[in-house]
């Protein structure tokens, strides 16, 4: 639980360690597990991840205390942010595959699979839900991607590692190995909670 | 098909050895019976049921999935004695008998034999099973028995040296001063006559076991000295800033099962970096986590928390630190 009480550090802290973002709270789970066969590709979408939220979470959370408040428009609440993300990252990635296409090479192709991810939406909302203000809602998604990044990444050298294994039994490789290493993820980082009281 | 597999050879770095794979796992049982045997004398009977228990459970699975996946049966080249072992070290010795089979299944069956079993596994599978106990039944798993010396038969007093100080601190009192709690001296701390796991108590014993690892080259001392090098680094800078709240670090090594894990436990080949440089880290990474967990924390204790997070960024490890290959020019990869 992050608040505007909290200094810049612990709210660093607690996105990324304490409140992992994929292995304690279980979100952005399909890209988790589905870009995660190589630690380079791996690294890409986190880089995107990490773009992609901050940018969303500071449209929306303009959109929210500029438009959706002062109108009593808050039911629109979730339609909304839905839309505004899909539309920003389109936009911003018909922009980059134009302008920028060396960047648009590095990490252009994760953009669509990242506008439909339930995390960005989530942080969007969670911004609103623990009343962050500007500053500390940037502070927050920019470590809650880097929690994402961080979780993907030793997954992804795990993964690598595991698919060096040729006496897996049948029936667990693939998938089936990657949920039970990700449970087992998870249950490490359970380490991490209460840490400094968070 | 299974003696092709013998045949084939993979690209460095090797981390099997399967002809001495026996000897290897004997030799470290062999070390952890001096501080498996002080549990039993300071706990008694329950402490010999769990020990006996666990390393019968973990062996009839390791021949029941590899009967199941239709490989060779090897109960007996010591590593599921091992594994029942260090198992049986990690738990109270109050621990009922459905909790040690259960553990017993997690490490043998989730930990192990789901990833290939023996030198497939990414997590030590002894010390899955303890988080996994811990976190389902943080009752069971944490009333731990009084030694028999201190207090008589059956005598069940629910806090370790560690949980003391943590319930101290997680007190709210105004003036929080963890040197007046009743701890025990550092000559009961070394011997082992204070409540805990029944394997990790006895730190002389232990501490046998790990030289004779030493001098038998089972192990290097990399992971545990920089294990317990950096533990005692980082918890001396914080019982400088505040010996009210923070423990003095001959405390912190002493207590708990930082000698068991760095020794026995951090050092398992298989989950640990292949480089003396990979281990400098690992240790290195183990030890601050293990602190860190235990000052600041939700849990009093940290040794399993941070062995299983340096378990999982061990692949990562590998990778940064590979050596060189022979002929090839640095900065040029």
């Amino acid at each position: 639980m992050v608040s505007n009480e909290l200094t810049w550090y612990m709210i660093l802290l607690s996105s990324i360690l304490i409140n992992n973002i994929v292995l304690i709270r279980f979100l952005a789970l399909c890209s988790f597990f589905g870009v995660s066969n190589e630690i380079e590709t791996s690294i890409g979408m986190g880089m995107a991840v990490i773009f992609v939220m901050t940018l969303a979470s500071a449209a929306t959370w303009i959109l929210w205390y500029a438009l959706l408040l002062p109108f009593q428009l808050e039911y629109l609440r979730t339609a909304v942010f839905i839309l505004v993300i899909a539309g920003l990252v389109q936009f911003v990635e018909m922009y980059m595959k134009k302008a920028l296409k060396s960047l648009y090479n590095a990490m252009g192709i994760y953009l669509p699979l990242i506008t439909t991810n339930c995390a960005v939406l989530a942080i969007a909302l969670l911004n609103i839900d623990y009343g962050l203000g500007f500053v500390n809602s940037i502070i927050y998604t920019v470590g809650v991607a880097v929690g994402y990044t961080l979780a993907i990444i030793l997954f992804a050298g795990i993964k690598e590692r595991i698919a060096l294994s040729t006496t897996i039994p049948v029936p667990f490789r693939g998938h089936p190995i990657g949920f039970i290493t990700a449970a087992l993820m998870s249950l490490a980082f359970l380490g991490f909670s209460h840490l400094f009281g968070l | 098909m299974s003696d092709e597999r013998l045949l084939t050879l993979s690209s460095s770095p090797h981390i099997r050895d399967g002809s001495s794979v026996p000897k290897v796992m004997h030799t470290v049982v062999l070390a952890l019976v001096p501080g498996a045997a002080m549990g039993v004398y300071l706990f008694g009977m329950p402490a010999l049921v769990t020990i006996l228990l666990a390393i019968a459970s973990c062996m009839g699975l390791e021949a029941w999935m590899q009967w199941l996946t239709g490989r060779k049966i090897t109960v007996f080249d010591g590593s599921a004695i091992l594994t029942g072992l260090l198992l049986a070290m990690n738990l109270p010795s109050s621990a009922p008998w459905w909790l040690t089979i259960i553990g017993s299944l997690v490490a043998i069956v989730i930990g192990k034999h789901l990833y290939g079993g023996l030198g497939q596994n990414i997590f030590n599978p002894a010390l899955v099973a303890r988080v996994f106990l811990l976190i389902s039944w943080p009752v069971q798993m944490t009333s731990f028995p009084s030694p028999k010396a201190l207090a008589g038969a059956d005598a069940v007093s629910s806090a370790t040296p560690l949980t003391a100080i943590k319930m101290e601190l997680m007190s709210h009192k105004a003036n929080i001063d963890i040197t007046q709690l009743p701890q025990p001296s550092t000559f009961d701390l070394i011997l082992g006559v204070h409540g805990g796991s029944l394997g990790e108590v006895s730190i002389i014993a232990l501490l046998i076991g790990g030289l004779y690892l030493l001098y038998k080259k089972i192990i290097t001392w990399h992971i545990p000295v920089s294990f317990i090098g950096t533990a005692l680094v980082f918890s001396a800078i914080m019982w400088l800033v505040d010996p009210m709240k923070y423990a003095n670090p001959i405390f912190h090594v002493l207590t708990g099962g930082l000698i068991l894990g760095a020794f026995f436990m951090a050092t398992d080949y298989v989950t640990s970096p292949v480089t003396n440089k990979g281990m400098l880290i690992f240790g290195a990474g183990c030890g601050f986590l293990t602190i860190l967990i235990r000052l600041f924390g939700g849990y009093p204790e940290g040794v399993s928390f941070a062995i299983l997070l340096m378990n999982l960024a061990t692949p990562l490890i590998d990778k940064l630190v590979t050596p060189s290959k022979y002929g090839e020019v640095k900065g040029n990869g």
